[in-house]
């Protein structure tokens, strides 16, 4: 709409100078993201050679998937990618469990303490949470839990958690309360109510949550690099062997702690301007 | 809701108030007490080690540095974002999801990425020889060159960190309702004074969030700095690192932990006094 008013305003030919410079703009922006994804792609998947071929040309010459795969062969590196998904897998089950009631509490009642409890929440934003790992370092000594997955999926919990309940304290606002009261006049017990009834509808938001939670842990470093010292996840193992590995092995490890964040980020893209419009109130 | 029912939302509420107690606040407890002790008697002996430290005022100096030059531009590219993909009809989905892919990558990918290009042998010398700016090939991440390394770590948590800022201000964009605008233009306004009156104005929440969030961010960074510089660049939460990793100091990394804390609080009061957000005069 905006377009046809401006074009009756002007000639024709400044309307579609001012289209070509937004759209060369955004173009400009979106190469700003993935060529340094396709570069390091290069890096990744062209060996030693490749490295030190100068100068260097943007086209894919030289490349194959071997170096790749001689990396993951690499000892550890396989075993840090499991120990990642099982830090991520207990990120999200814990933040999803705990944090979804909660979002559920706030979305539908009103009760003393909502106010401290918000409060709390967002009050673990202001914090660097990773730095929390310092002193839990000694407690998870004494527990047993130092140098495990369920010690990192822990403290990650401690990020992911308060995302997980303002998120879908979001979503559970956004099924009509009627529906459930409506089940409950039906002869639905609330539990049986809110299972047959708002977990179905929520689902979809609740499993972008849970890709949230898995990203959260996926790319934490500090909490995971402090905390573990042989069952390193695949963020600290790359941080420690960092120095000593060649060139190509570090843009494969690059490489591969981006590809499942681009494809998680793809699927829940629909639920991202929602979500953060909820909890940025 | 019934009366008699008042218990279940702290039934509910009560593992996450659990679990955060548990592994936040005390936490947060034991590190100002580890700071502030030692031997276990109340003491400013690592307080006062960790300013002794030779690269303390560095770190400082380099953390608020990059803060200060990394999220403005942040804040800049994410506006400038969220103002060109409110002009799109079709394909916005695609630019914003080009445009979200940062926010799945982590510090250390990012500075991975950005090592890459700026390695001596890398993309960014080969178009410089290419342009023929340069004869051979420059080292830009070495510590003889601190401005260019500070520039590559700026650039790389640029690349990185616009993504969440973008996502929080086009979240609030879009719920600025269309008819302030449309009254904004009859009344004569401009493109410029409708984007400083009225939209600037009416995502300010958005932007306090955005603001806040990506701000203690940015003094927490560490690995795209590590990943690019090595030991190169000191900054806070890379001294902490270290000492709790390499010195197994717990107590002076107890400190500068505290020392990140302070500042991230205090950055997220100023923002909160700074933004105002008066919640009678939003849409």
């Amino acid at each position: 709409m905006r377009a046809q008013t401006t074009s009756k305003a002007s000639p024709a030919g400044f309307v579609s100078s001012r289209r070509w410079l937004l759209w060369s703009g955004i173009a400009a922006l979106c190469a700003w993201v993935l060529v340094p994804i396709y570069l390091v792609a290069l890096g990744a998947l062209g060996g030693r050679q490749g490295v030190y071929r100068w100068p260097k040309t943007a086209l894919p010459t030289g490349i194959s998937l071997d170096p790749f795969i001689l990396f993951l062969k690499t000892e550890g590196v396989l075993q840090s990618f499991l120990n990642s998904l099982g830090a991520a897998g207990i990120t999200v089950a814990l933040s999803i469990l705990l944090g979804a009631p909660a979002g559920y509490a706030l979305a539908r009642y009103n009760f003393h303490g909502k106010d401290s409890y918000r409060l709390l929440v967002l009050l673990t934003r202001a914090f660097p949470l990773a730095i929390l790992a310092l002193p839990l370092t000694v407690s998870f000594i004494k527990l047993g839990l130092y140098d495990t997955i369920i010690g990192v999926g822990l403290i990650h919990t401690v990020l992911a958690l308060p995302f997980a309940a303002l998120v879908t304290q979001g979503i559970f606002m956004g099924v009509p309360r009627e529906l459930e009261e409506a089940a409950w006049v039906f002869g639905c017990t609330r539990a049986q109510a809110f299972f047959k009834i708002v977990a179905p509808l929520a689902l979809p938001g609740i499993a972008a949550t849970a890709v949230f939670a898995f990203v959260i842990s996926w790319n934490e470093v500090f909490a995971a690099s402090v905390l573990t010292v042989r069952n390193r996840t695949l963020t600290a193992y790359l941080l420690t062997v960092l120095s000593e590995s060649p060139m190509h092995y570090r843009f494969a490890g690059g490489l591969m702690l981006i590809l499942p964040s681009v494809v998680f980020i793809f699927a829940v893209r629909r639920y991202l301007f929602a979500i953060w419009g909820i909890s940025s109130k | 809701m019934t009366n008699n029912r008042s218990w279940i939302p702290y039934l509910l509420i009560l593992p996450s108030v659990a679990f955060l107690a548990l592994l936040f606040i005390v936490p947060l407890l034991q590190t100002i007490w580890l700071a502030f002790s030692d031997n276990g008697v109340p003491s400013p002996a690592n307080a006062q080690r960790m300013m002794a430290d030779i690269n303390f005022t560095r770190s400082i100096k380099n953390t608020f540095l990059l803060t200060i030059a990394v999220v403005p531009v942040q804040l800049a590219i994410a506006l400038v974002m969220g103002t060109m993909v409110a002009k799109v009809g079709r394909g916005r989905e695609t630019i914003l999801w080009v445009w979200t892919i940062p926010l799945g990558i982590s510090d250390l990918a990012a500075g991975l990425v950005w090592l890459s290009i700026l390695q001596n042998s890398g993309y960014f010398n080969s178009l410089l020889l290419g342009l023929g700016v340069l004869e051979r090939q420059a080292s830009w991440l070495s510590y003889q060159t601190p401005v260019a390394l500070f520039f590559a770590i700026a650039v790389a948590e640029i690349w990185r960190g616009t993504a969440i800022v973008m996502v929080i201000i086009v979240a609030g964009l879009n719920q600025v309702p269309r008819e302030f605008k449309e009254a904004a233009e009859i009344f004569g306004a401009g493109a410029w004074t409708r984007f400083w009156r009225i939209t600037l104005p009416l995502i300010r929440p958005a932007l306090q969030s955005a603001l806040i969030l990506r701000t203690v961010l940015a003094f927490e960074v560490f690995a795209v700095v590590y990943a690019l510089g090595g030991r190169n660049f000191p900054v806070l939460v890379g001294e902490a690192y270290n000492w709790q990793n390499q010195n197994q100091n717990y107590g002076v990394a107890a400190a500068y932990a505290v020392l990140i804390m302070i500042i991230s609080l205090a950055a997220t009061l100023i923002y909160l006094k700074a933004i105002k957000v008066d919640p009678e005069r939003l849409p």
